[in-house]
């Protein structure tokens, strides 16, 4: 794509151009050769959204619970971008991308886009392109940018690499109390919903909860409150909604600066992780080396540690004196 | 692979799956979603009683590359050219539509003429859709 193309792809979706912004996720998430120069020139117009992360585990309700948080903020005229991720298939490579079957009302309401996105192969609930997808959306002038998780478990804690406000959603009997102290997503959440409210055993979750609040002592400005929804027919939106913006007001009184500063740590991080496997990785895989090595190992005359060293012998010196 | 599948940088090929009008059901339309998953694509579906405008906005933002339509209730010749109008409106020319559902013969023609590039009736074997909108996709870009 010629640079021209590209700026003016940049102004429509600076202008909120919905197809602009459409293709541009597009072509980040398909790491086309244009994807980079994309991404800096949309970089210095991102950081006003607020954007929250939805996560939870299958069947709490997330998609639903979204699209009335999303209804109640669009009362106030903000904008809004909302990324639902959903997992690849690994063995076929193909995704069901079905979030917008519990979003329908909001497809045609012009303050609202939402983009459906899968993993393809990233563990950890989001997809590598999401944050580009918030960032496309951020720069596009959207108030508040929602990512839902693909939520299957303990583990998909991904999603606070990009979100500021971090909504964990669960619902009674989707695990016992036990459950509710593991490690994980427990310990990322700034606000922890019980939806489906009006199942049994609702207290015995908040409480749960609670007390597993109450035992950790990490976050200690913020304290995380419980709050309860029955999503379905809009009960308890209108409360998590004043809990989120309570949140970003905490968040705008000097927070954030401390929490950017990682989030951006850690995007760093992984820019220069992929450029590394990018350089040097994928040129030592094409490499006859590689596979002598790999047979090697399968014979047992190597180990894949001191194979490392061989593949990467000499090219590490600059940096093992440091 | 398992790998090689799912991180390949061959594009994946994002389909919806639509619904237009008052069907009460959306077996089939399932079934089709799932062939074209199982075939390594991106299948969004958006559920029962969608409106032209919704189908079109939603093809829009999700930037895909073709458009299934399901049908079983007869409003095709009223919902189809509706929705073939808008998107021409909103510049989706490059999106390969196709149809299926409860589509009588006539109206075939009808339906190619304003833009929809094949109807497949119920009984075609998902492996036709899926050669179909593999080797189709491309041709429109």
């Amino acid at each position: 794509m010629p640079l021209s193309q590209i700026e003016q792809l940049i102004k429509d979706v600076l202008k909120g151009d919905r197809r602009s912004i459409a293709k541009t996720i597009s072509l980040i998430e398909n790491d086309m050769p244009e994807a980079q120069k994309v991404v800096s020139l949309l970089y210095r117009h991102i950081g006003k959204a607020h954007i929250i992360g939805v996560t939870g585990p299958l069947g709490s309700g997330k998609s639903t619970l979204i699209e009335k948080v999303a209804k109640e903020i669009r009362k106030g005229k903000k904008t809004i971008g909302i990324v639902a991720v959903d997992p690849t298939s690994p063995f076929s490579g193909g995704a069901f991308l079905g979030d917008r079957v519990r979003m329908q009302d909001l497809s045609t309401d012009e303050g609202v886009f939402i983009r459906s996105m899968a993993t393809r192969g990233n563990m950890g609930g989001i997809a590598k392109a999401t944050k580009d997808a918030v960032n496309v959306l951020d720069a596009s002038g959207k108030d508040v940018i929602i990512v839902e998780t693909v939520g299957a478990g303990q583990t998909e804690v991904d999603v606070i690499k990009i979100a500021q406000t971090i909504v964990v959603v669960l619902a009674p009997g989707l695990g016992d109390e036990i459950q509710a102290i593991k490690a994980g997503i427990m310990e990322i959440g700034d606000i922890f919903v019980v939806n489906k409210a009006d199942l049994e055993n609702v207290d015995k979750a908040v409480g749960a909860i609670e007390a597993m609040l109450e035992m950790n002592t990490q976050k200690k400005d913020w304290k995380p409150t419980v709050v309860t929804t029955i999503a379905t027919v809009g009960e308890g939106i209108t409360e998590l909604v004043e809990k989120i913006n309570q949140h970003k007001a905490y968040l705008d009184s000097g927070a954030i600066h401390a929490q950017s500063r990682q989030r951006i740590e850690i995007e760093l991080e992984e820019a220069v992780k992929r450029k590394l496997t990018e350089v040097i990785l994928d040129k030592l895989k094409r490499r006859e080396e590689f596979h002598e090595l790999v047979d090697k190992i399968l014979a047992k005359e190597t180990d894949p540690y001191s194979a490392a060293d061989v593949l990467l012998e000499g090219k590490l010196k600059k940096y093992k004196n440091d | 692979m398992i790998e090689e599948k799912v991180m390949a940088t061959e594009k994946k090929i994002r389909v919806l799956v639509a619904k237009p009008g008052l069907d009460s059901h959306d077996r089939g339309a399932k079934v089709v979603a799932r062939a074209l998953r199982d075939a390594g694509m991106e299948v969004i579906y958006t559920g029962l009683r969608q409106t032209p405008e919704q189908i079109v906005e939603t093809a829009l933002q999700e930037d895909v590359d073709a458009i299934g339509l399901s049908i079983l209730s007869g409003a095709h010749t009223v919902l189809f050219p509706r929705i073939m109008k808008l998107a021409k409106k909103k510049k989706l020319d490059n999106v390969l539509v196709f149809a299926g559902g409860i589509i009588p013969e006539e109206d075939v023609s009808v339906l190619k003429k304003i833009g929809i590039a094949e109807v497949f009736g119920p009984g075609t074997p998902t492996d036709t859709l899926v050669k179909f909108v593999r080797e189709n996709v491309w041709k429109k870009k």
